[in-house]
């Protein structure tokens, strides 16, 4: 075999791809500070930005080899041992088969997949949330939860001339998600349905509408996860190639469309077509494409986008029936989104546009391809679920997780924070009032 | 010596206003104010759910005039503000029993 040498087109787009995925934190923090009301922006906005600062601490500790070694030959996780990237600059990405892109731009790359998907959850929770709770919940559960379900579908095992060691258990199994439908957006909505239920309804839920303090604020956070995504889902092909054109030419297109989706049941259902729904309409379609970005053609993307849109848009009125507070959304629109996105594969998949893709029903392939996505997608909702339901329950019952009523009645924001978001005139706290 | 305090809609404050001033009275303090009155505020849909809105936004505007001017004033304003749907507000004239210029020290009638 011809010793791989570095490509630096292949590598230079996986670092670009490394920020553009940070860049999608932020970005979530100002879709969900948008989102909430102006007493809570600065609680919602931390809980995103305190889970880059812990999550990125973790993965070079243990973090990585958690989730990516290969050592303990275990489909099940990586390897318990310290990270040991810091000797790893020389070496090239091995995950199923050697990628010509160093070692720590990959783990670079999936440590912003790391960040993101805790920060995900913190829409679930909104307005009612214990900070230092929060912090802790993130380290144990990317630890218990994340770290692992990245094993499973992520981790291609170690390539060593034909024999592949320590592959992940759904990868193993032949279940494909391209960038995370299973591993980020089912296990986060999975994750957010268990804490929103651990932490119960906000006062005033049903009763006030919450509508969104910000919605120009949820456009620029929605603005930027959609650019970041490009980074997400073509990034995942780990190389400047066609497989990447083809992640990004759907991910635009399946966003497109869902956006549309959205607005048509808003116009449709409610006679005003929204801000907020354009916003949601397009994270619903790149969570749907997420997992599907680089086994479908552009056409079924359009599809799979359109489909998300009315769907999530639909679903995002479950909680109302089911009398949960998700406050942002999260089980509507991540769940929901990424269980369609990976079944999507099922009906939509084509080996004729990635040469490892699989065909679903609609290319002849059966309903073989559709059972393991289902399959994978179930496993890792349920997992994530009972684990997290788990933690919460554990959290709960030693350092509590929710804010006293009253803080939560004034504002978390000054009660966690000892800050408010809008000082808008001298006299005022942002809001607040004792 | 009256203290007018109307409720109005938001939308009718530039006519309220104009027709005020128009007719002579000069010198109004307006704030914006929530509110509800008989209907109990209204439903609205908001992302496929419904919700009861008690609190809807109101303007409040305070003038003050001679107690032989108060009837006019009420009249001016009630006529301007009116559109004929619920939610048109009230107005109600209350006396005073002193007014003060802080410039001048003035005070009585001359103050208004």
């Amino acid at each position: 075999m011809a010793e791989v040498v570095l490509n630096t087109g292949d590598t230079a787009w996986v670092l670009a791809s490394t920020a553009l995925v940070l860049l999608m934190t932020p970005g979530l923090a100002l879709f969900y500070g948008g989102m909430v009301r102006a007493k809570s922006v600065l609680n919602m906005m931390l809980m995103s930005m305190v889970t880059i600062g812990i999550v990125s601490v973790l993965w070079v500790i243990y973090g990585f080899k958690l989730a990516f070694g290969y050592e303990a030959n275990s489909q099940w996780f990586g390897e318990i041992s310290l990270s040991g990237l810091g000797s790893a600059v020389n070496e090239l990405t091995n995950n199923g088969g050697v990628y010509p892109v160093p070692l720590l731009a990959f783990a670079a790359f999936q440590l912003m997949f790391a960040i993101i998907t805790p920060a995900l959850i913190s829409g679930a929770i909104a307005d009612r949330t214990k900070f230092t709770s929060w912090a802790v919940f993130v380290a144990i559960w990317v630890t218990l939860v994340y770290f692992p379900v990245a094993h499973w579908v992520f981790a291609f095992g170690n390539k060593v001339g034909d024999t592949i060691t320590g592959a992940g258990f759904l990868a193993g199994r032949g279940v494909q998600d391209f960038a995370g439908g299973t591993a980020v957006h089912i296990n986060a909505g999975a994750a957010g349905l268990a804490m929103a239920i651990i932490l119960g309804r906000r006062f005033g839920w049903r009763r006030e509408s919450m509508r969104p303090h910000s919605l120009p604020l949820v456009l620029i956070g929605a603005g930027l996860l959609w650019f970041g995504w490009f980074g997400f889902n073509a990034g995942s092909a780990l190389g400047a190639n066609g497989v990447a054109a083809l992640a990004i030419l759907n991910t635009q297109v399946a966003t497109a469309a869902a956006a549309l989706g959205w607005l048509l049941v808003e116009k449709i259902r409610d006679g005003h077509p929204t801000s907020l729904g354009v916003a949601s309409g397009a994270i619903s379609g790149l969570v749907s494409i997420t997992p599907a970005c680089a086994f479908v053609a552009p056409w079924a993307a359009v599809v799979i986008g359109l489909i998300a849109g009315v769907l999530c848009a639909l679903a995002v009125g479950l909680k109302y029936l089911l009398n949960f507070d998700d406050s942002l959304d999260v089980v509507g629109v991540h769940l929901v989104g990424g269980l369609w996105g990976c079944l999507a594969i099922g009906f939509f998949g084509s080996s004729a546009v990635n040469s490892v893709g699989l065909n679903g029903i609609f290319y002849g392939g059966g309903t073989a391809l559709l059972g393991k996505q289902a399959f994978g997608a179930f496993f890792v909702l349920a997992y994530s679920f009972i684990v997290t339901l788990i933690i919460g329950y554990a959290i709960d019952k030693t350092i509590g997780l929710r804010v006293k009523e009253e803080a939560e009645i004034s504002g978390i924001d000054y009660d966690q924070h000892a800050e408010t978001g809008y000082e808008l005139t001298s006299s005022s706290r942002g809001g607040y009032s004792s | 010596m009256k203290l007018i305090t109307a409720i109005i809609k938001p939308q009718k404050l530039d006519a309220v206003k104009e027709a005020l001033v128009s007719a002579g009275i000069t010198g109004m303090t307006v704030s914006e104010a929530k509110g509800f009155g008989r209907q109990l505020g209204l439903t609205e849909v908001y992302r496929g759910a419904q919700y009861k809105v008690d609190l809807l936004p109101k303007i409040r505007l305070e003038v003050l005039v001679s107690s032989s001017m108060a009837d006019k004033a009420i009249k001016i304003i009630s006529d301007a503000a009116r559109t004929g749907s619920i939610g048109d507000g009230k107005v109600w004239a209350t006396t005073i029993d002193s007014i003060t210029r802080v410039r001048t020290g003035e005070s009585g009638e001359a103050a208004i």
